[in-house]
């Protein structure tokens, strides 16, 4: 009797030191991806069983004691309206920690304020326009901005290929696009490039046979777009079709990499350069076991999106770990902040101090129908 | 020049799909005076029974065919279902378009749960990949097929309107349902092979449209509603040719806005263009709709 009063005497001494570290504590974390919505879903879809997938192994290896993270999934649709509504219902009725997504950019321009305001962390995976982080030192992402990668794609590009002049093409309408564009341009200026043609399109546009017929005239050496998957699938084949040879090279966004990308393009899309922070067969255990694990749950292969949200995941359960809880919300932000050298999918994964990621960036070409690293031609 | 005649083979080739699906539209909207804003999804619908024909390896006249049928059975099913059930009881035509609306989106949905949200391609294959270089003008054989088909499709369509007693049975029913009945046309029978015919063309442009830029999405019906009801006030409400005619106008117009202006001004100029039509010939271009009612 003695002994049941002392351990509990203990018991509640040790909570109330550490009231974060309570045993057996339930952590909701919320999902944001667009799994519905046209081309936003490949990303999203891609967002979402990876973090599931995280989740699932996080809570079965006993990584964070006998916490458990409850995972809270809601699509946007790739609408901002949507992802607002979502991130106000996620953070102020289901009270979650930290925010997985939201898939698009502009979703994240209009949502993440939300979450920055209410002190709630969110750990983007795909979003890759300028200024994300900026939004405030809740926001995070695991996605390399297109400056973090392009520059590398075109010093390779140039080189092999002797590039003199290049044509660029854009979606007008999306925000990401339109940033890419800007860094492809700065690229293209810096490394002397002529751009001889800059044309654009708007979202769930199909037919690009007008503005690559007036790349096909101005004769380009490279063209670069600044697409997502399926845009920049089709530009890529219809620029084939229309007799744009082989012998022009195409370079892409990296928000373009994704496996539906070279499915789409077919034997069009055959030597199409990227930048990426991940490729299938990355030489690392860590990744091994990633593909393996998402492999057999999903059926399908993961892609950089997948990788990074499985990071993101990572990152956000180590930080936890670290911070003993997820009670001091501050404390929590700066173990997230503190990520260094994290064991991740696509190398050693930190974070600077712009809660931007740190990887190290690989140049990809199509081939045979999958994204390999040049380096390994 | 050779950029210029490229862009009208770019511009012929996307119109030819615009004419198909816009000789649907025109049977429902202009001829039946129905408003079905669930056309779209028999599009979308069409594009997906041609895709698993393909991938089941029928060579491309037989999908073509599977997606004809298959988007004129979700004609019938749509004319059961919402329309006729709302005629019998009486509902106005508004009910129709909502219905039609929700039905629309509903196959949306369901092309959601069974074909996931991503874009999808047709398989590769001869007429995906043959293309011919004439002065410097890239012409693909898909691109010459879809014009053939298109034509051949306005010419039966024409024919079946004007000649048949079938399209007597329709232009009657189109006049007065009433006047129908008394000269002894099956008027729900009439009005269940229109939308056959409807869907079906529907279906047909979207494995068409599906092929030429290999998209293929549960959305992909969505712009093209617009895009048909565009073309049908182009042509004129209820006038085949003028509908063919109204779709190459499209196609041609927004590929050159899209190449000599920007592709922001497109739409734009597509739906400008039709204002200024309208203004100056308040019945679309071709129409001789009002003498054909008479």
């Amino acid at each position: 009797m003695k002994y049941v009063a002392l351990s509990a005497c203990v018991a509640l001494a040790v909570a109330s030191i550490t009231p974060a570290a309570a045993a057996d504590e339930q952590i909701k974390v919320g999902i944001v991806q667009a799994t519905s919505g046209g081309s936003a879903a490949l990303y999203g879809t891609m967002g979402k069983n990876a973090a599931l997938l995280a989740i699932d192994e996080i809570n079965g290896s006993g990584m964070l004691g006998a916490s458990k993270l409850v995972p809270i999934y809601e699509d946007d649709a790739g609408d901002r309206g949507q992802a607002v509504n979502i991130f106000q219902r996620l953070i102020f009725q289901e009270k979650v920690s930290v925010i997985f997504g939201p898939t698009l950019a502009t979703s994240a321009f209009a949502a993440d304020p939300i979450a920055q305001k209410a002190q709630v962390l969110v750990i983007a995976n795909s979003n890759t326009a300028p200024g994300i982080t900026a939004m405030g030192d809740f926001i995070f992402r695991t996605s390399p901005p297109e400056a973090g990668v392009f520059p590398g794609v075109l010093r390779y590009a140039k080189k092999k290929f002797n590039l003199k002049t290049a044509a660029q093409i854009y979606g007008i309408d999306d925000t990401l696009m339109k940033t890419a564009y800007g860094v492809h341009k700065k690229a293209l200026e810096d490394e002397g490039i002529k751009i001889v043609d800059t044309e654009t399109f708007q979202k769930g546009d199909v037919d690009y046979s007008a503005q690559l017929t007036k790349i096909k005239g101005a004769n380009p050496d490279a063209i670069v777009i600044g697409g997502l998957a399926e845009e920049s699938a089709n530009i890529v084949r219809q620029a084939r079709q229309l007799g744009i040879p082989q012998s022009v090279p195409i370079m892409g966004a990296v928000a373009s990499i994704s496996t539906k990308m070279a499915e789409l393009g077919g034997a069009a899309a055959e030597g199409y350069l990227v930048g990426s922070t991940w490729y299938m067969s990355y030489d690392a255990a860590r990744n091994k076991s990633f593909v393996e694990a998402y492999r057999k749950r999903y059926n399908s292969d993961p892609d950089s999106f997948a990788a990074q949200g499985y990071t993101a995941v990572y990152a956000f359960a180590d930080a936890v770990k670290r911070a003993g809880g997820v009670g001091d919300v501050k404390k929590l932000r700066d173990a997230v902040a503190a990520t260094k050298n994290l064991d991740s999918p696509m190398g050693p994964f930190s974070f600077d101090t712009d809660r931007e990621p740190v990887i190290d960036p690989k140049v990809l070409a199509v081939k045979d129908g999958k994204f390999t690293p040049v380096t390994n031609e | 020049m050779s950029v210029f005649l490229q862009q009208v083979v770019n511009g012929i080739s996307l119109g030819s799909t615009y004419a198909v699906f816009a000789m649907g539209c025109t049977l429902i909207f202009g001829v039946l005076n129905i408003v079905n804003m669930a056309q779209g999804a028999f599009f979308m619908g069409g594009a997906y029974f041609g895709l698993e024909a393909a991938r089941l390896g029928l060579p491309a006249p037989l999908a073509l065919l599977v997606a004809l049928v298959g988007g004129g059975v979700l004609g019938v099913l749509a004319e059961l279902v919402i329309f006729r059930t709302l005629r019998v009881r009486g509902g106005h035509r508004w009910m129709g378009l909502v219905a039609s609306l929700a039905l629309a989106r509903m196959m949306v949905g369901i092309a959601q749960e069974i074909f996931g949200t991503q874009v999808q391609r047709y398989p590769a294959s001869t007429l995906l990949d043959t293309a011919w270089d004439i002065d410097g003008v890239r012409i693909q054989l898909l691109q010459i097929v879809i014009l053939v088909v298109s034509i051949v499709l306005m010419a039966l369509l024409a024919l079946t309107l004007q000649r048949s007693s079938t399209g007597r049975a329709i232009r009657t029913v189109a006049y007065s349902e009433d006047v129908a009945r008394i000269v002894g046309v099956p008027v729900g029978r009439t009005i269940l092979t229109t939308f056959f015919l409807a869907g079906g063309l529907a279906g047909a442009a979207g494995m068409l449209l599906g092929n030429l830029f290999n998209v293929v999405s549960p959305f992909m019906g969505e712009q093209m509603l617009v895009k048909g009801l565009t073309v049908i006030i182009l042509g004129g409400l209820g006038n085949v040719p003028g509908a063919v005619a109204g779709g190459f106008l499209l196609g041609l117009v927004e590929v050159f806005s899209v190449a000599y202006v920007s592709s922001s001004f497109r739409d734009a100029i597509g739906f400008g263009l039709i204002f200024l039509i309208l203004l100056v010939k308040p019945t679309g271009l071709f129409s001789r709709f009002e003498e054909r009612r008479a």
